[in-house]
């Protein structure tokens, strides 16, 4: 990796007496693409805040290149940020939003023109130049803020949620986007998202949150894979997790069966969270099944089938292109590389039953989440 | 059924306007002088009596200065009070600015002569009543105006907006300017008009902290004990019409600001 461009450490945060960040510390490397990832309330905006300027932390240290941060103000730090809503400044054009930068910094009249050109023509709105900001539409919005922040050309882009607003469609077109910029330019991209599709496919490395805590960093394969514990293996994609004891390396016991697997380093008999992913179980008949239990709902989802199965009381989430009736009797069966040990954790026990799954829980969360600025 | 409803709602509508306007309409009219062959007479009139100009523009001298400067202490104390996080002292400071827009304008106006005339004893000054004590009068009963129209703008403007000013190299003052105020222009023009309007025809606190010093509305108010003269009619015409084209103005400012941001609305 490049040298690290900015460190935070032990950043702590308090409003209140609500903790919102307790003892962050992230190092982030020049021209990186870094995600941070949680539900609402987890401190990332906090956090993206503390490094744009807008909020000062209780405890801790923002570290630029070789000069701390802290006591500089918003406006001389070489930071420059994307707000949720865009924040395009209502009372000027397109042209004088995106020039706005430079102007302040007093550039040469005929040099705006120029970079003004270059940015609105990177982001596809040449032609709209003489446009009033309420005349655009929220993907043309969206664009001009990009073009009015890169404008000024900062080393560091924070990007709290910018696609939130969007439509599915716009917001993948724009995901490429955002990230062949990123990559053209070569300039490191702080990304706030709730989406953990979106901090998948962009990032190259993701930094998930939860309680003002870092649960895990690591790149999105690795947040994947191997996640660090209950709370992440469920918030990204779904995860089933049960309680099970590591025999010994390689033998893991859960779910009244005894698996072999490809994790070892564990104490002999120590309790253990074990991550098996949906799409990893294979459907085989009964009596070829590691595991047997009984459909209790199938759900088409268009590439799969999402089916709920009961093994035991616990309720399996598997996703399968065979088609399964509810009350068939099934046997499951799981790969050694599809087993995933965790240590145990505060989140232990919490996650990854579905036996009160539902599609509409889902959606309501997710509802809220959009609605929420935190 | 429907259709005598329909009839009742115009009949009862036309009634309404009836009362509320006929004194004015008859103002108006007679105002002008339709039995002679000088239709503007009164107009002249006016226009010929010193006393009356220099009451003209005795008010508009006020209520510009005041206005002004009512405008930008309300706009202030509006930022102000939107900074604070608190959300019941928040509630308290509006309250506090709201109560002297209730209470009664004579109860404002003693306890402002009471005021004045400790202040203006400390400075030796006596005879304290007349210009300066009308202008400070009339600040103090439009900031609360100003301020009311100017808050509910800063709470409607994206909380990012400075923010990203600043994001962009502006400092915090020059953030003000050049974002926040232009975002809440259309409420503090609102504040200015109304306060213009409440100083050009107020009557009770101006003649009680006023001294000396005559506005038009103290003007009609010691020509109307005696026997009515014309000029009166046209002037109180006059200021009829000009308070009207303020509040016309007042009214389109906001409802084109209201379209702009249904606008934006639908966009997104």
């Amino acid at each position: 990796m490049n040298n690290v461009l900015l460190r935070l450490r032990n950043i702590s945060v308090k409003f209140d007496d609500e903790t919102i960040l307790d003892d962050v510390s992230l190092e982030i490397c020049d021209k990186e693409f870094v995600t941070l990832l949680g539900p609402s309330g987890c401190g990332k905006t906090t956090t993206l805040r503390i490094i744009g300027g807008f909020v000062s932390p209780d405890k801790g240290e923002v570290w630029f290149e070789n000069g701390l941060l802290n006591d500089v103000p918003a406006h001389k730090r070489p930071v420059n940020t994307i707000f949720q809503k865009y924040a395009l400044f209502p009372n000027l054009n397109v042209y004088e939003n995106v020039a706005f930068g430079l102007r302040v910094k007093k550039t040469p009249e005929s040099e705006i023109k120029k970079t003004v050109h270059d940015m609105l023509s990177m982001v596809n709105l040449l032609g709209f130049e003489r446009r009033d900001i309420s005349t655009l539409s929220g993907g043309q919005q969206q664009r001009v803020a990009i073009a009015r922040a890169l404008a000024v050309k900062p080393r560091l882009l924070l990007l709290d949620e910018p696609l939130g607003a969007l439509d599915l469609k716009l917001r993948k077109d724009m995901q490429v986007e955002l990230k062949n910029i990123q990559k053209r330019l070569g300039i490191t991209f702080i990304y706030v998202t709730h989406d953990q599709e979106e901090a998948l496919s962009m990032s190259d490395r993701v930094v998930v949150m939860n309680n003002g805590v870092i649960q895990q960093i690591g790149t999105p394969e690795d947040i994947y894979n191997e996640p660090e514990n209950a709370f992440v293996a469920d918030f990204i994609g779904e995860s089933n997790i049960v309680d099970g004891v590591m025999l010994e390396d390689y033998k893991a016991q859960f779910s009244g069966h005894t698996f072999e697997c490809l994790d070892k380093g564990y104490a002999p008999k120590e309790q253990v969270d074990v991550v098996v992913r949906p799409e990893d179980v294979d459907i085989v008949p009964v009596e070829q099944g590691m595991l047997k239990g009984t459909v209790t709902s199938v759900t088409f989802k268009g590439v799969h089938f999402e089916i709920i199965v009961d093994i035991g009381g616990f309720k399996w989430m598997v996703q399968t292109t065979d088609y399964q009736p509810v009350g068939a009797n099934i046997g499951l069966f799981i790969e050694p590389d599809a087993i995933h040990i965790m240590k145990k954790s505060e989140y232990s026990g919490m996650y990854g039953d579905y036996s009160s799954f539902s599609e509409d829980f889902d959606k309501l969360s997710d509802a809220e989440e959009g609605s929420d600025n935190a | 059924m429907k259709k005598s409803g329909k009839l009742l709602n115009a009949i009862y509508v036309v009634i309404v306007l009836l009362f509320l306007y006929s004194p004015i309409a008859l103002l108006i009219y007679r105002s002008f002088d339709f039995g002679s062959n000088d239709v503007f007479a009164a107009y002249k009139e006016f226009f010929r009596n010193d006393v009356a100009k220099s009451a003209l523009k005795n008010t508009m001298v006020i209520a510009v200065i005041s206005s002004c400067i009512a405008t930008v202490i309300g706009t202030a104390a509006a930022v102000g009070i939107s900074k604070y996080k608190n959300r019941k002292f928040k509630q308290a400071v509006m309250l506090v600015t709201n109560i002297p827009m209730t209470s009664p304008d004579i109860v404002m106006a003693i306890s402002l002569v009471l005021l004045f005339g400790i202040v203006f004893a400390i400075f030796g000054v006596s005879d304290y009543l007349g210009f300066t004590s009308l202008l400070i009068a009339h600040i103090t009963f439009e900031i609360p105006y100003v301020i009311l129209s100017v808050l509910p703008k800063i709470n409607q403007m994206d909380v990012n907006l400075p923010q990203a000013a600043q994001d962009l190299g502006c400092t915090p003052f020059k953030a003000f300017f050049k974002v926040e105020l232009p975002a809440i222009s259309t409420g503090v023009w609102t504040g200015f008009f109304m306060a213009f309007t409440l100083s050009i025809d107020d009557f009770v606190i101006s003649r009680i902290t006023a001294g000396s010093y005559t506005t038009l509305p103290l003007l009609i108010y010691s020509a109307a004990r005696k026997k009515v003269p014309d000029y009166i009619y046209a002037l109180s015409a006059i200021i009829f019409v000009v308070v009207l084209v303020l509040l016309i103005i007042k009214n389109v400012i906001s409802s084109r600001d209201t379209n702009k941001k249904r606008s934006v609305g639908r966009a997104k």
